[in-house]
Order: C-alpha cells, then sequence, then structure tokens
C-alpha cells in the first residue's frame, strides 16, 4: 500500500510462550512447557509466511499467541504499528478487526447451533453498529466472495461439506476486512480436491484484498505453493527462515534438509532426492535439551551443539539460519558430525 | 436470483415446531401434559364441589366415608367423606406448580453455578467446593429445618398458602442444584476448548457474549434432561416434606399429600394410592418425552432428518 520500505505489517520479536506446569497436592509451579521459545520474524505487507514443522513443534501456538488467544509469557509481537501482546482489553478488542484467525479443523471453529448468516454475521455484531439490513448486505457479499450460494444463508453447518464450511471459516475472518489472517492449518482436514479450492480461493483473496498471511501448515507442498517466505520450526524455535524457493532448493538447516527431503516429486525422473530418515523422537518441551534444540537428532550434530543453543543470524542475504555449522565458531574438526558439517558447509559457500 | 435470495432468515422457531411435531411420543407427551394442566385448572370450575368440604352432620359423614367410584363422586371419597375428584384436581394446581417452578429454580441457580466455574477458571475450585458441600449435606433434614425456622415468618409476611408455596419452592431448589451444576460444568469445560469458542474469542466478542451465544445453547440438553428429572424430584420432594408435616398445612391437598393419605389404607382401598401415584407418573412420564422432543428439535444437527 504504501511506497519503498514500509515497515512490516507484522513484526514478531523473541515472542515465548510457556505453558506452566503444576504438579504435587500443592499444585506448585515446577517447570514450564516451552512451546515457543524465542521465535522472531517480520512478514510485510501482502507477503505470506509459512510456518511448517512436526506436530507438536509450536506451530499453532505461535499462531494463537500472535492474535492473543493466549496470553503470552514474554515478547512483542507488532501488528500494525501496536504491540498486541500488550495492549488492554479494550484496546485489544477494537483491535480484533485487524486481525483474524482461519482455523484448522472447519468442524470444530463454526457453533453447530448458529446458521450460517449467525456466524458471518458475528463479527460485523460486535464491531459494526450496522442495521440488521446493512448486516444481511454485508453477509451476502462475504459468501459471494468466497463462493458461498446465498440461499445457503439459513443453514447449519452440519450441513455443508468440509471445504464449503472452511469458505464459511474464511468469510467470518474476511468479515472485518482484516489486514493480517492467521490461517491455521486451514486445508489440513480437507480432501485433497477441496485443499486446492482452498487454497487458491486464499490466494484469490490475498490478490484481491492485499491480504498478509502467516499461513501455518505441516503440508510443504501446499507451503511452496502458497508462501513466499517459509519458516522451518523444531521444538518452539525457529530453525531456519529462508526466501521459498531458496529454502526449497537448499536448505541449510538439518533439520530443514531432513523435513524438505520428505516432500514427494511428483516426476519420478527427478526423484533422486535421499530421504533423510531422523532416529529418535521429539524431546519432550518442558525439557528441552541443554543447547541446540535438535542436537538430540541432528545428524550433523557436533560438540558445540550440545551446549550452547544456537541464534537465528543471517547467514545469506534474507537467509536466517540457528544451526552452529554456519556461525562463526567453525566446528572443531575430528568427529564424523564434523566432517560431513564442513562439506554442507561448502555447498553453501560455493552457490 | 439476487432478488429472491435477498430474503431475510426465517425463524428458526417455526423449524423448531416442525421437528417437535415430528416427534411422536414427545407430542402424545404434550397432549398428555396439556389434558392434565386443563384437569387441574379447568376442572375445579366445572366440578364445583369443594375439596375440604367434610359433612358437619356426623351421621351423613359417616355414611359418606370411605365411598366406592358413583356417580356423585366419580374417585369415590376419603376416610373423611371428601371428594377425591375434587381433592385431585386441587392437588394437582399445587404438585404441578410447585414441580415446575422447584425445578426452574434448580435449574436456573446450577446452570448459573456450572457455567461460571466451567468458564471462569478463578471461581471453579470454589463453586464446585460450594456444589460438593451442598451434596454431602444431609438434605431432608436440612429441608425440615429450613421449613422449620423460616414457615411461620414467611407465613406472616405472605399469607400461609403462599408464604408455605415459595418456602417449599425455595427450599427445594436451592437443595437440588447440584446435579445440574456438575453437568453443565463438564460440558462447558469440554465447549470452552471448542475452536468455535476459540474463534469467537479472535473476534473480539466478550465473555458475557460468548457465554449467552456459544456456550449456553449448547449445554442445553443436558440442562433438559436435567430440568425433566428435576421435576419429578420436586413433586416427590414436595409430599415427602407435606408426609412429614412440614410442607402445606395438613388440610391442604395436593398429590404427594393424597398418595401419603391413601397409605394407610392401601390394602382396603388401593385406588386412593393409585389415582395420585398416576397422576405423579403420568406428568414425569410427560415432561421427560416433551424434554426429549425439545432436545431434538433445538439441535440443528438432528432437525430435518
Amino acid at each position: 500500500m504504501l511506497d519503498a520500505a514500509p515497515p512490516p505489517l507484522v513484526q514478531v520479536e523473541n515472542l515465548k510462550m510457556y505453558f506452566p506446569i503444576h504438579t504435587g497436592v500443592l499444585r506448585r509451579h515446577t517447570g514450564d512447557v516451552k512451546a515457543v521459545d524465542g521465535v522472531s520474524f517480520a512478514i510485510p505487507q501482502g507477503e505470506t509466511l509459512g510456518l511448517v514443522g512436526e506436530s507438536g513443534c509450536g506451530k499453532s501456538t505461535v499462531g494463537r499467541a500472535l492474535l492473543r488467544l493466549y496470553e503470552p509469557t514474554a515478547g512483542r509481537v507488532v501488528i500494525d504499528g501496536e504491540d498486541v501482546a500488550s495492549l488492554s482489553p479494550e484496546k485489544l478488542r477494537q483491535k480484533r478487526p485487524t486481525m483474524q484467525m482461519v482455523f484448522q479443523d472447519p468442524q470444530a471453529s463454526l457453533n453447530p447451533r448458529m446458521t450460517l448468516a449467525q456466524i458471518i454475521g458475528e463479527p460485523l455484531s460486535e464491531h459494526t453498529g450496522q442495521s440488521p439490513q446493512q448486516q444481511m448486505q454485508r453477509i451476502f457479499e462475504l459468501m459471494d466472495q468466497v463462493g458461498l450460494n446465498r440461499r445457503f444463508a439459513n443453514r447449519y453447518p452440519h450441513e455443508f461439506s468440509g471445504g464449503q464450511r472452511q469458505r464459511i471459516g474464511i468469510a467470518r475472518a474476511l468479515a472485518l476486512n482484516p489486514k493480517f489472517i492467521v490461517c491455521d492449518e486451514p486445508i489440513a482436514a480437507l480432501d485433497v480436491s477441496i485443499q486446492a479450492q482452498v487454497v487458491n480461493l486464499l490466494e484469490d483473496l490475498q490478490d484481491r484484498l492485499g491480504l498478509t498471511y502467516l499461513f501455518i501448515s505441516h503440508d510443504l507442498s501446499m507451503v511452496r505453493h502458497l508462501a513466499s517466505r517459509v519458516a522451518v520450526m523444531y521444538l518452539g524455535r525457529i530453525a531456519e527462515l529462508s526466501p521459498r524457493d531458496a529454502l526449497y532448493a537448499r536448505p541449510l538447516h538439518p533439520y530443514a534438509e531432513a523435513l524438505l527431503s520428505a516432500v514427494n516429486e511428483p516426476d519420478p525422473s527427478l526423484a533422486r532426492r535421499q530421504r533423510i530418515i531422523l532416529k529418535g523422537d521429539v524431546p519432550s518441551p518442558a525439557n528441552p535439551p541443554k543447547g541446540c534444540n535438535f542436537c538430540t537428532r541432528c545428524p550433523k550434530v557436533f560438540d558445540l551443539c550440545r551446549a550452547v543453543k544456537p541464534e537465528l543470524s543471517e547467514v545469506e542475504p534474507g537467509r536466517f539460519v540457528a544451526c552452529h555449522l554456519y556461525s562463526e565458531t567453525k566446528p572443531a574438526a575430528g568427529s564424523t558430525g564434523g566432517t560431513e558439517a564442513t562439506e554442507h558447509n561448502q555447498q553453501g559457500v560455493t552457490q | 436470483m439476487t432478488e429472491i435470495t435477498l430474503e431475510k432468515p426465517r425463524s428458526q422457531w417455526r423449524d423448531v415446531w416442525a421437528q417437535f411435531r415430528r416427534h411422536r411420543g414427545a407430542m402424545a407427551a404434550l397432549v398428555m401434559l396439556v389434558l392434565l394442566a386443563l384437569f387441574v385448572l379447568v376442572g375445579p370450575l366445572i366440578w364445583r364441589i369443594d375439596p375440604n368440604f367434610i359433612e358437619t352432620n356426623t351421621v351423613k359423614m359417616m355414611k359418606s366415608r370411605n365411598l366406592g367410584p358413583s356417580l356423585a363422586h366419580p374417585l369415590g371419597t376419603d376416610q373423611l367423606g371428601r371428594d377425591m375428584l375434587a381433592r385431585m384436581m386441587f392437588g394437582g394446581r399445587i404438585s404441578l406448580a410447585v414441580g415446575s417452578v422447584a425445578m426452574m429454580v434448580a435449574i436456573f441457580i446450577g446452570t448459573t453455578i456450572g457455567v461460571l466455574a466451567g468458564f471462569f477458571k478463578r471461581l471453579d475450585s470454589w463453586l464446585m467446593r460450594l456444589t460438593d458441600l451442598f451434596l454431602a449435606l444431609p438434605l431432608l433434614p436440612l429441608l425440615l429445618v429450613m421449613m422449620m425456622l423460616f414457615s411461620e415468618a414467611t407465613a406472616a409476611v405472605l399469607g400461609p398458602r403462599l408464604g408455605t408455596f415459595l418456602l417449599i419452592v425455595l427450599a427445594i431448589g436451592v437443595t437440588s442444584w447440584m446435579q445440574a451444576a456438575r453437568v453443565v460444568r463438564g460440558e462447558v469445560l469440554v465447549l470452552k476448548e471448542r475452536e468455535f469458542v476459540l474463534a469467537a474469542r479472535s473476534v473480539g466478542t466478550p465473555g458475557r457474549r460468548i457465554i449467552l451465544r456459544h456456550i449456553l445453547p449448547n449445554v442445553l440438553s443436558p440442562v433438559l434432561v436435567a430440568a425433566t428429572l428435576g421435576i419429578a424430584a420436586a413433586i416427590i420432594t414436595e409430599s415427602v416434606l407435606s408426609f412429614l408435616g412440614l410442607g402445606f398445612p395438613p388440610d391442604f391437598p395436593t398429590w404427594g399429600r393424597l398418595l401419603y393419605d391413601g397409605i394407610d389404607s392401601i390394602r382396603t382401598y388401593p385406588e386412593r394410592v393409585v389415582w395420585p401415584g398416576l397422576a405423579i407418573s403420568i406428568t414425569v412420564l410427560s415432561v421427560n418425552y416433551i424434554g426429549d422432543g425439545l432436545r431434538d428439535a433445538l439441535d440443528p444437527r438432528i432437525r430435518g432428518r
């Protein structure tokens, strides 16, 4: 909307979301589940940031903490110039129209006892002083926008297919002309054929309305299709944050590499990439490893990884990686992990 | 096409009624309950015998005792020669009124406490301990003490009938809301985590409207079930109180009282127990079926199937 370098619409700094653990008879606070542990990123206006990672890595929590559906433990979330994480309840309510969310399960995110018109109209009646006629007009407009027949306005969610329900959810999110939408795995619960419809709808709406998305998904090919930049999360931290093409062509972080090696290549003649199969389980977010969160499973682990948490830093223009392989302190050679690591490093240098 | 489709959403109460009508049991029960209501409300206007009329002439009175069914007394007379039909009609007024009002009081308290406890985490432990406290109390002695302590005071203020009625209704209400509260709380705890409540929060809906718009309509079915059971329990509790002499005055007929009066002579005159018992059973059964039909009719997922 604005000229040359406007400030990013969404700026997240060191976001932390800990869920306290209470144990014992006295329910004493004995620890935290560090669902999100120091996440920072920025999304410029009109861009889509993909957020990928395996189940339980904190993707959805990031999305919810961003909209302050959870109270973040620490950090700043600046959306359109205001720090959402510290707004007063009334200010936050007034801020809500700027930022909306599309939920994962379209069945669960719609109240079964409200009609479609009531569901889409809820944001309108909460935030606009429109008359019922004006609201109805706007509801029909939104239904047209997401491709729902106007005659469905009186129907209940259970009468719709999964894809249609997700359109209702999208229409509700669009009702107040938001600038920023968090899409929390909007396609995970849908059939593949419907997934394409919904993703195309999201893209289409972005083109028309200039929306900014945080697209949370574990479907790597959909993220590749939709996002302009991608953040890979592992155990509550961002492992790598890179432009889409660069990431998919040459992931830098060992975890990103392993994750992307799982993407199927539709063309068998190009299917040359070896799958990297990680061993072991994700450590508990209540008790993450002392060093790098990925050090327990990393194929390229070396001593430093187990001692010091790597910070997310820019290793190439536009590419941020949290890995000691790319930090200033080069690994001491000797271990097998070390040689592999230098190999990888060289690859990074030549390109 | 746009012209036709711009019509406003139609009222959903018509759909609810349409679905309710399709529930045969519920419709039959509704008819039964309406008949019962007519019986107790309109009946005394037609059957104009005073339910407390006793022959002053001793010989006549002795003759009119314990009569079987006849044209003059279709349900016979009791041990004092009072007309059973008239007593059934007047008793029904009180029993139905006590049952429904006490149930409403109990459901109101139970739902309020359940929703507050489920929705607001800070209140949860306090309100649930209160519920446990009430559950642990021996209710009948408590009721008796309440009636004994307050019956004269309320009777002095509101008159003996209205005073006793309000006291009984409130006493039954405040001692029978706990099950409803527990069920509702559990249901609210589940609903609160559903994504549509999260979605409402992301829209910026304030807590009270989330409760009214998203939580309450969805806890309707357990509340209705609790309510239908509550009516029966309230009628029975009232009769227990009357039986123990701490409910309505002894000459004041209620179904429960008739039942207990009849128990003494159940061997010789079983019909005196059968009629009030039947009336209570039919009421409870009808209310249960109506609740069942209402629950189905109010659920859009079942409606129209």
